[in-house]
């Protein structure tokens, strides 16, 4: 069964009544069980859910943490390579609606942003682009992955969706991990925000992590945009997807993100305010459904927040990032995708994580798993 | 205590660590130091092998320590060789703990490809010690291509539930020609010391000691447990039986007339 027809059998209207309908009593029966089923992860999600459940909804996500990936925390980094884009999505600084100065990277230009990176300390970075393959297609995105990868180690993409064929390419070129977030899963919302463009084909976004995994990815990462629709039945799709990708794919590691909607060029606004303690909620909830996905954090939150969730299930985050082409060499830069809400430097934020009891993880793969004919 | 002898090198204590999930280096060093123990594994897809300044490895002391690699990441056979002979071209002793885990959930190992791999590093000189699902055919088969232990596992990996394929450990401890290593999922001093009274050679833990607020505390309690069950098993444990049996013998009469 493809997730579409998984999808199906969870129409939005069910899943929402279903999670607003939790009882106390469903809520504390899911926090007591060991191993949750979805209905119990839809409980997990209530808005009634009290202080006293959610306090120990954060005790069990963090034990389970710290016994699955212990007190560490991986550190990656965001390297744009290009913000020329043919998609108009409503919410996003990079749509084709928007006048911003468009750049894609050159690979001299690349290198020099990896290597800045690299100085910084990072092993693990993630290229991203728009949506605009004459200018940054796979070709473009293979010959990048060649310049980076001596410079850094594990490479991921965070890119326009591909077939099988496409990921095929990109694990060849040596690619171990994918970032693909659906936006919505409510298929009427997001035609409606992304009125053109290649990015208008739901259907394909959504079977690509499928893709992905086929072509045999190591690390396959989801997640929606929270606020863009109704993020209850949002979170609780994002979490059916990676329970059923985690089934499927069982060589290869979840993770879920957890992108709130930041102000960006074009003014659009929220639709659905997601508070602090909601999304607290969801990576907790989601940690228990999922005890061994990765949990990534973004510099899209605030430096106290993302302090404050350390603990609660995260497992990977940013530091020091840039959302615009050739941000890190350039300090003139403009055309962000978004604006940063936590600019410490990389360095700044390592020791924060060593006095709250972490370590920092900068590197966690290695040479051997590239360079098959080797 | 008696000695381990694993592919003739001796060793004092019968504790191994592993240095994953440890909040610092700090309290990684300070529970290696306190469990006594002289092998630690590391990841190699976590340090740079080939530079002493890696923030890792350079906390681990190589005079005192055997450093044993672990190939943990691999997905199958080719890659853990691959890492093998990376750590080794890096300087590294011969010495490898070979861990081929697809399943990045459970992180079970895979018993194809690690006989696989394991043949191929055997015959390239490596000592490998693998790490392995509890099944006793599979340790005889590793045992036959020339492993230098079986490292069955307790217990999945980071669980703490202790020996939870106890029936099959102590079949490859009945059956075993090489040193048996309990590794993965030993939760407590009570469960090294069971696998140690067992007969168990050594035993290896991480979790149990990274996972918890003092490491060095519970390093501590870990090499009684080990020494106590290893103890225990020398001097020969009393059968087990139904019922009560009185040490005074009730026949005692017959014999004293």
């Amino acid at each position: 069964m493809t997730f579409l027809q998984q999808l199906a059998h969870y129409p939005q209207q069910q899943v929402k009544e279903q999670i607003l309908a939790a009882t106390p009593q469903q809520v504390d029966k899911a926090l007591c069980k060991s191993k949750l089923d979805l209905s119990d992860f839809a409980s997990l999600l209530s808005p009634q859910i009290s202080d006293a459940q959610l306090e120990e909804l954060a005790g069990r996500a963090h034990r389970l943490t710290c016994q699955r990936f212990g007190r560490t925390i991986l550190l990656y980094a965001p390297l744009y390579l290009s913000n020329e884009c043919h998609n108009g999505c409503r919410y996003c600084g990079f749509s084709a609606d928007n006048h911003l100065p468009r750049k894609t990277l050159s690979l001299t230009e690349i290198e020099q942003e990896a290597k800045i990176l690299r100085q910084q300390g990072f092993r693990h970075m993630l290229l991203l682009t728009g949506e605009a393959p004459e200018a940054a297609g796979i070709d473009f995105l293979e010959a990048a992955v060649q310049v980076v990868k001596p410079v850094c180690g594990s490479v991921s993409i965070e890119v326009f969706p591909m077939d099988t064929a496409g990921y095929q390419r990109m694990v060849a070129a040596g690619v171990d991990g994918l970032t693909l977030y659906q936006e919505t899963y409510d298929a009427e919302l997001y035609r409606e925000l992304h009125p053109y463009g290649p990015k208008s084909d739901y259907q394909f976004r959504l079977q690509a992590p499928e893709c992905a995994g086929e072509a045999g990815l190591r690390r396959i990462g989801i997640g929606s945009l929270l606020g863009l629709g109704e993020c209850l039945t949002d979170v609780f799709y994002t979490g059916l997807h990676a329970h059923y990708l985690a089934r499927r794919f069982w060589r290869t590691q979840v993770t879920i993100s957890f992108p709130r909607l930041r102000p960006a060029e074009g003014g659009f606004q929220p639709r659905s305010i997601v508070s602090d303690r909601q999304l607290t909620q969801f990576i907790c909830a989601l940690r228990l459904l999922i005890p061994d996905a990765g949990l990534v954090l973004s510099t899209r939150e605030d430096a106290e927040l993302r302090d404050n969730l350390l603990p609660l299930g995260i497992t990977q985050m940013s530091a020091g990032s840039c959302t615009a082409p050739g941000g890190y060499g350039d300090a003139d830069h403009n055309g962000e995708q978004f604006a940063i809400n936590d600019h410490r430097t990389p360095e700044e934020f390592a020791a924060v994580l060593k006095a709250r009891g972490y370590e920092a993880v900068w590197k966690d793969w290695d040479n051997a798993f590239l360079n098959r004919a080797s | 205590m008696d000695q381990l002898v694993i592919a003739g090198r001796s060793f004092n204590s019968r504790l191994m660590v592993g240095t994953g999930k440890f909040a610092s280096n700090q309290a990684m060093v300070d529970a290696m130091e306190h469990s006594g123990c002289e092998i630690v594994t590391v990841a190699l897809r976590r340090v740079d092998i080939d530079n002493p300044q890696d923030s890792l490895l350079s906390h681990i002391d190589r005079e005192r320590y055997l450093l044993l690699p672990n190939t943990s990441g691999a997905r199958d056979a080719d890659e853990a060789v691959r890492l093998a002979r990376l750590a080794r071209a890096a300087g590294c002793e011969p010495w490898v703990k070979l861990e081929v885990t697809p399943d990045p959930y459970y992180l079970l190992p895979d018993p194809i490809e690690t006989l696989k791999a394991a043949e191929i590093l055997v015959k390239d000189g490596f000592i490998v010690l693998p790490y392995m699902p509890a099944d006793p055919v599979l340790a005889k088969r590793l045992e036959e291509v020339g492993t230098a232990t079986v490292m069955p596992l307790g217990a999945p990996i980071g669980t703490n539930k202790g020996l939870r394929t106890r029936d099959h450990i102590a079949i490859i401890i009945e059956q075993a020609k090489v040193p048996v290593v309990v590794d993965a999922g030993l939760g407590a001093p009570s469960h090294a010391a069971e696998a140690m009274e067992m007969g168990a050679d050594a035993v290896l833990v991480n979790t149990a000691l990274a996972d918890t607020p003092d490491p060095a505390a519970m390093a501590r309690a870990f090499r009684k447990g080990v020494e106590a069950g290893r103890e225990a098993f020398v001097a020969g444990l009393g059968p087990q039986r139904q019922q009560a049996e009185a040490s005074s013998p009730l026949t005692g009469f017959l014999r004293n007339s």
